[in-house]
């Protein structure tokens, strides 16, 4: 007697969610599209908030910017909430494995005086400019909440600043013996310093803006633009020439990490552009208000921190992502 | 001319890789398998890192897709940039 194996192949009735379908159609879809897309209750909402009685809980009207299609924002990485969290925790071990290694190897010890002194003047008060990041990215997660594709987006965004605030202090703790002292030090610096106080001023402006748009255009494309060039390559190049070498395997994370949040940003703004002339233009005005109050809130910081031409080439640089965007200047 | 075939386990990754598939070779045709996605294509067939990419939205390294692979026929040409079954030379 012979036995035949064959195999049998099911159809599934359906493919996916059916609001996944009516999008995508009836295909296996990813589970990026199954996470982020059309799952945000768009009517029937029954009462007005009270911190916002003119609008809808959700409400896309918490911005000038007018989309067709709010669900165009597609986060080119891809990101919900798995892929993030798999991705951070692959970036924090490796970040945890350079603060080992520097405290085992009491890399801190070896810093000149010149080079400590700068970390503690104009590294450690960052932080607390991270932690306006967080808050100005939460704030237009929380005015996203009708579009996931977006709100996720915005959430990690967030919780990455907070990330960068608090390996910020690991350098403080790494560098003052686990005192915490340079962290006092650091606020001191943050409220006093004459040089801090620009964008200390720029930072609180960006909080109280009611346009989320806009106060992503201020946070993520302008000023996000002109301090990664300032720290990311020009600080981490001053330390490379002064023996503060060692300090970049810290500031790593943070580095790479805004390369990679970048490409986000730049979508966000290509899609709104493309959308409309209307949109185009009032991103163009939030640019143009925005870098002439980046340019008076960095011009000490950037003097004081590395040279008088730093901020000039820092602008170059958002020059060139702006070019890059398609938004000319 | 021969067909060349390469098979995936069907799963999330693999969709993206079988989009780039589609995308850079219109002679590929894909076969939903029970549990594979069995892609052929006339003469040759060509997986490129940076279309994989675009799909996936990450860096994405070649070698990473025998994490998914179950089968293919054709001789192998496998570089940096992508991965490539043709028959003969």
């Amino acid at each position: 007697m012979t036995i035949e194996i064959k195999t049998s192949k099911i159809e599934p009735i359906r493919n996916t969610y059916a609001h996944i379908a009516r999008r995508f159609g009836d295909k296996p879809a990813s589970r990026y599209q199954e996470a982020s897309f059309d799952n945000a209750a768009q009517i029937n909402f029954h009462y007005k908030p009270l911190w916002d009685p003119d609008r809808e809980l959700n409400d896309p009207g918490r911005t000038a910017i007018v989309m067709g299609d709010w669900y165009a924002f597609k986060d080119p990485r891809q990101f919900y909430y798995g892929t993030y969290v798999q991705n951070r925790s692959a970036m924090q071990e490796k970040a945890e494995g350079n603060f080992a290694f520097f405290e085992k190897r009491e890399l801190g010890d070896h810093l000149g005086e010149e080079v400590r002194q700068k970390v503690q003047t104009f590294m450690l008060p960052l932080r607390h400019a991270e932690q306006t990041a967080n808050l100005n990215n939460m704030f237009c997660c929380s005015c996203t909440n009708f579009v996931m594709a977006l709100y996720q987006a915005l959430i990690f965004e967030g919780m990455d600043r907070l990330g960068n605030a608090q390996y910020y202090s690991r350098i403080g703790l790494a560098l003052d013996g686990n005192t915490g002292d340079s962290l006092t030090a650091a606020k001191q610096e943050w409220m006093e310093n004459p040089a801090w106080q620009g964008l200390r001023a720029f930072c609180e402006k960006t909080l109280i803006v009611k346009d989320w748009f806009e106060t992503f255009i201020a946070q993520n494309v302008v000023l996000d633009t002109l301090v990664n060039d300032l720290y990311y390559r020009q600080l981490d190049a001053w330390l490379g020439r002064n023996g503060g070498q060692d300090l970049l395997m810290l500031t790593d994370f943070m580095s790479n990490r805004a390369t990679e949040s970048q490409r986000w940003v730049d979508s966000v703004i290509k899609i709104a552009v493309k959308e409309s002339d209307a949109n185009a233009d009032l991103i163009r005005s939030w640019i143009s208000t925005w870098r002439i109050r980046a340019q008076q809130a960095l011009e000490p910081l950037a003097v004081a921190m590395i040279s008088e031409t730093a901020l000039p080439e820092a602008f170059a640089a958002l020059e060139a992502r702006l070019q890059k965007i398609g938004l000319e200047a | 001319m021969s067909k060349v075939m390469i098979g995936f386990q069907d799963n999330d990754e693999s969709r993206y890789i079988v989009a780039a598939i589609e995308q850079d070779n219109p002679t590929a045709v894909v076969h939903y398998e029970p549990a594979i996605i069995r892609v052929e294509s006339e003469g040759s067939l060509q997986i490129n890192r940076e279309t994989v990419e675009e799909h996936l939205g990450n860096e994405w390294v070649v070698q990473s897709i025998h994490v998914n692979l179950v089968t293919l026929s054709g001789n192998i040409d496998e570089d940096d940039d992508y991965f490539r079954l043709q028959w003969g030379s």
